[in-house]
């Protein structure tokens, strides 16, 4: 009798939160108890355990559900429970109040809407007020009731809860939290649950349950752009099917839509079903099975998108909550998921650490457990994200070590997809920005690798020449001009190539903070080196792929020492007795191998402009 | 968007990303009403198909309803089913309370199956308000070596990320329903028209709310006999859908030790 029930659709989850021993336990339990929504023998059950136990009725006993937590008079974990009142239904989510377990209350206000914030009257705003107050900013949570509790400790007076409740509500506007109604309770007795309170009449505002009452459920993402992240792609038969769940907009039969980042187009041609009505269209919230009009290449993680997309970067600005016990470090390695999407990212920088009771951003080499930060982080496989203010669920990541969440983040004031690659941070009174108008072009190092013989230098040197002509700021590192003198200690060993990878990316990480463009021409045969290579210059790193076989490069032979290799003559000789890795994902190849060196040069050329030239943001053409 | 098509949209997101990420899946069929609906999910996921194999960990005293009903639909739906035994009584933790005793069996049954067919990952049809220890529970909820869940030190879960990966040897319990109430699995049933045993309905005044062993298991009052009257029932009555469920009431924590060793 589907028809019947009351309005079904909009059961609210509303999490409980607070500092340790404030009383959310007790309040959901009281709160439980006099709306009748406690199942029968529910107490009875509760008062025989606690003559056992030979302890006292606590009202937590219906929430802590486990033995350690009856115990130790604390909630670990978080636990939902169904609450009805005449108007709608309730998801009441309960927090655990201990720093310990903060990874559990997250886990528990994530899935919230609203939130109930529980402040003691006697010991006021503590730690743990702030920081939940926080992170409900963090996760979205947008309409907060402040309860503030054990009023029977202080004779159900006004002017302290007054203190109480003028402290919160400013601590809440300055973190823009809305915060309609802040009511005095005693939890434990039910005073201001579902009824106004005889012992407190100088309060005459909302109960509890009238406040929950006239909370509104979190807004509609349908109206918003389309966001569509691919969850997989089925094969069952014949058909080629992409899933996932909408998690904003809607989409429809025929729609052309975007892939993010690939850029690519498709139109829907079905929504794929089973045991349901023909379906033509679908919107936020919905778990659906696309089939397109042509073949693409599609795979997890990519966001189908409409006419909005998308900001796709390689350096993401973050407020993260921090949940390890290990302090992350600049220059950690981390595995972060946006929704279907998974990154291998480096801490590139820790912009600041945010004090949670002043709301200052200090400096900070680390973050601490349970703390707050905004941190840059870096990724070779570009983010296709939103900011949150934008578009939550596609703003959102979570942070894994190997098998852990060790925190979350939410993606902050994003730059324009173009502007985000070459940008450096700098502590110079001349700024970034400064350097880029005064040489008319952005800074960075093109990387290039590839076997002895295919080209390198030949290349680096003529792109030098071009962009010299041009006016711009371009400067070749190679072997003759860095391993005579800087890196005259090093040879030839696995251990001695990374180290002068190493220096030479140091180097051209300086050379390119100064406003150039820096070419390297180095074998660099290992992937990890160059990996490092684009981590000592975050965002600012173009690896090239200078492609020629081992069969091309040995005929050339240009300094002869392929045939030196071949005569034992030198060893560890890349392509003869040493392994070349070639690069997975090269931001450029040049197949020099097919190509002449004026066809080759036109292609770096162009790249260049694409990746340096300065446009500025406000020109516009005059007529 | 009607809150069961939001249920269900939940529920297929998890299988679809169980599927995605975790090889090789089984899923738990104990033939009642929640994990007739969670097989339907996965029907609904994978449009048609049940791409995994479905496991009855058979205890051997089940209802012969329920046995019938296994066999029939099995085939019915062509399911790839994968029937599990249980150790006999004598070689369980004696220091159980009886009924825990005699469920504890269950969980030594899932353990061997799960060593026979060494699954990373199993879906079971738990709620959270069947019960206020699962009410504590994940959607991805990792176990130990031995199948023992660390219930005092679970993974944090936010924002549809999942813990999926685990060292070698221990699994992840995939619980695609853990966010259904009782009377949602009802109108569900009924929305799809979904088979279900007929025990769950009146005869002689009693139903069962919740099907277990025969000999640990309690009918409760009702005069229920349809679909239509069990939803009714459902909205105004107080009893807790477990009561009859022998093994939940023994002890204060029997349940919770049940889970802790490997129980569902």
């Amino acid at each position: 009798m589907i028809e019947n029930t009351k309005d079904t659709d909009l059961i609210l989850p509303v999490v409980v939160v607070g500092h340790v021993d404030h009383g959310k336990s007790t309040l959901l339990g009281r709160l439980l108890f006099e709306t009748d929504c406690l199942p029968e023998g529910k107490i009875d059950s509760i008062k025989a355990m606690v003559n056992r136990r030979s302890t006292q009725f606590e009202w937590s006993f219906v929430m802590d559900a486990f033995k350690a937590e009856r115990d130790q008079g604390v909630t670990i974990d978080t636990t939902q429970i169904e609450l009805r009142t005449q108007d709608r239904d309730y998801l009441l989510i309960d927090a655990p109040g201990h720093e310990q377990f903060l990874k559990n209350m997250i886990t528990g206000a994530a899935n919230a809407a609203a939130a109930l914030l529980v402040i003691d009257v006697v010991e006021g705003v503590r730690d743990q007020t702030h920081r939940h107050a926080y992170l409900l900013k963090l996760l979205s949570v947008q309409e907060v009731v402040v309860i503030v509790n054990k009023m029977d400790l202080v004779d159900h007076a006004q002017k302290p809860f007054e203190d109480v409740a003028r402290q919160i509500r400013s601590y809440l506007e300055e973190l823009d939290i809305q915060c309609q109604t802040v009511i005095p309770v005693t939890a434990r007795d039910g005073d201001n649950l579902v009824v106004l309170s005889e012992r407190m009449s100088w309060y005459r505002g909302s109960t509890v349950v009238k406040a929950l009452e006239a909370l509104s459920p979190a807004s509609l993402l349908i109206d918003k752009p389309l966001r569509l992240p691919v969850q997989d792609i089925y094969h069952f038969d014949s058909r080629r099917i992409v899933v996932g769940r909408i998690e904003s907009g809607r989409l429809k039969v025929g729609d052309e839509v975007s892939f993010s980042p690939t850029g690519k187009v498709a139109t829907i041609t079905g929504l794929e079903q089973w045991n349901a009505a023909r379906k033509i269209s679908a919107g936020a919230g919905e778990s659906v099975a696309l089939t397109l009009d042509r073949e693409l290449f599609i795979e997890r993680g990519q966001i189908i998108h409409s006419m909005n997309a998308p900001h796709v970067t390689h350096d993401l600005t973050v407020r993260l909550i921090w949940l390890a016990r290990t302090p992350l470090e600049l220059g950690a390695k981390l595995q972060v998921k946006f929704m279907t999407s998974t990154h291998q990212v480096t801490i590139a920088a820790i912009k600041a650490v945010i004090d949670l009771e002043e709301l200052t951003f200090s400096a900070a080499e680390r973050v601490q457990q349970n703390t707050v930060a905004e941190v840059v982080l870096h990724s070779r496989t570009p983010f296709a994200v939103d900011s949150v203010d934008e578009l939550a669920p596609t703003a959102r990541g979570v942070l894994f070590d190997t098998f852990n969440v060790v925190g979350g983040c939410v993606a902050l004031n994003l730059p324009t997809s173009s502007d985000s690659r070459n940008i450096y941070p700098t502590g110079h009174r001349i700024s970034v920005e400064q350097r880029v108008l005064a040489n008319g072009h952005k800074s960075g190092v093109l990387w290039f690798t590839g076997l002895s013989g295919s080209g390198k230098s030949t290349l680096a040197m003529a792109l030098e020449q071009e962009l010299f002509k041009r006016g711009w700021q371009a400067y070749v590192l190679d072997g003759d001009n860095v391993r005579d003198r800087l890196n005259r200690d090093l040879g030839f060993s696995p251990d001695d190539r990374s180290e002068n990878i190493r220096r030479v990316a140091e180097v051209a990480r300086l050379l390119a903070d100064s406003g150039n463009i820096v070419i390297t021409a180095f074998i660099s045969p290992y992937q990890v080196d160059r990996e490092r290579a684009r981590e000592i210059a975050p965002g600012a790193f173009h690896e090239i792929y200078i492609k020629a076989g081992v069969q091309v490069c040995e005929d050339r032979d240009p300094k002869g020492l392929y045939a030196k290799a071949r005569r034992g003559e030198i060893s560890e000789f890349t392509g003869v007795d040493a392994p070349y890795e070639a690069p997975e994902q090269a931001d450029l190849v040049i197949d020099t191998e097919n190509k002449s060196v004026e066809e080759c040069l036109e292609m770096l050329a162009s790249y260049v402009d694409d990746a340096f030239a300065y446009v500025p943001s406000g020109r516009k053409h005059v007529a | 968007m009607h809150y069961l098509a939001r249920l269900e949209s939940e529920s297929i997101y998890i299988l679809r990303e169980a599927y995605r990420t975790i090889h090789p899946l089984g899923m738990l069929w104990s033939l009642g009403k929640d994990s007739n609906v969670m097989l339907w999910l996965t029907r609904k996921a994978f449009l048609g198909r049940v791409p995994f194999p479905v496991v009855h960990v058979d205890t051997g005293k089940k209802f012969p309803e329920m046995y019938a009903f296994r066999d029939r639909y099995a085939e019915h739906w062509n399911l790839n089913l994968v029937c599990g035994e249980c150790p006999p009584i004598e070689t369980i933790d004696p220091s159980l309370p009886p009924a825990a005793r005699s469920a504890a069996r269950k969980t030594e049954g899932l353990k061997a199956i799960m060593d026979k067919e060494a699954f990373a990952g199993v879906f079971a049809g738990i709620r959270r308000d069947e019960q206020a220890v699962r009410a504590k529970e994940r959607v991805f909820s990792p176990r130990g070596l031995n199948a023992e869940w660390d219930q005092h030190d679970q993974p944090a879960e936010f924002w549809g990320q999942y813990t999926t990966r685990m060292p070698q040897g221990s699994h992840i319990r995939i619980h695609p329903l853990l966010h259904w109430r009782e009377i949602d699995i009802w109108r569900y049933t009924k929305r799809e028209n979904i088979p279900i045993i007929d025990l769950y309905f009146s005869r002689n005044g009693y139903r069962y709310r919740s099907l277990g062993d025969q000999d640990i298991t309690e009918p409760v009052k009702s005069s229920a006999s349809t679909i239509d009257e069990v939803i009714a029932e459902l909205e105004t009555t107080k009893v807790a859908e477990r009561a009859g469920r022998a093994m939940d009431h023994e002890d204060e924590d029997a349940f919770e030790r049940l889970r802790q060793h490997g129980y569902m």
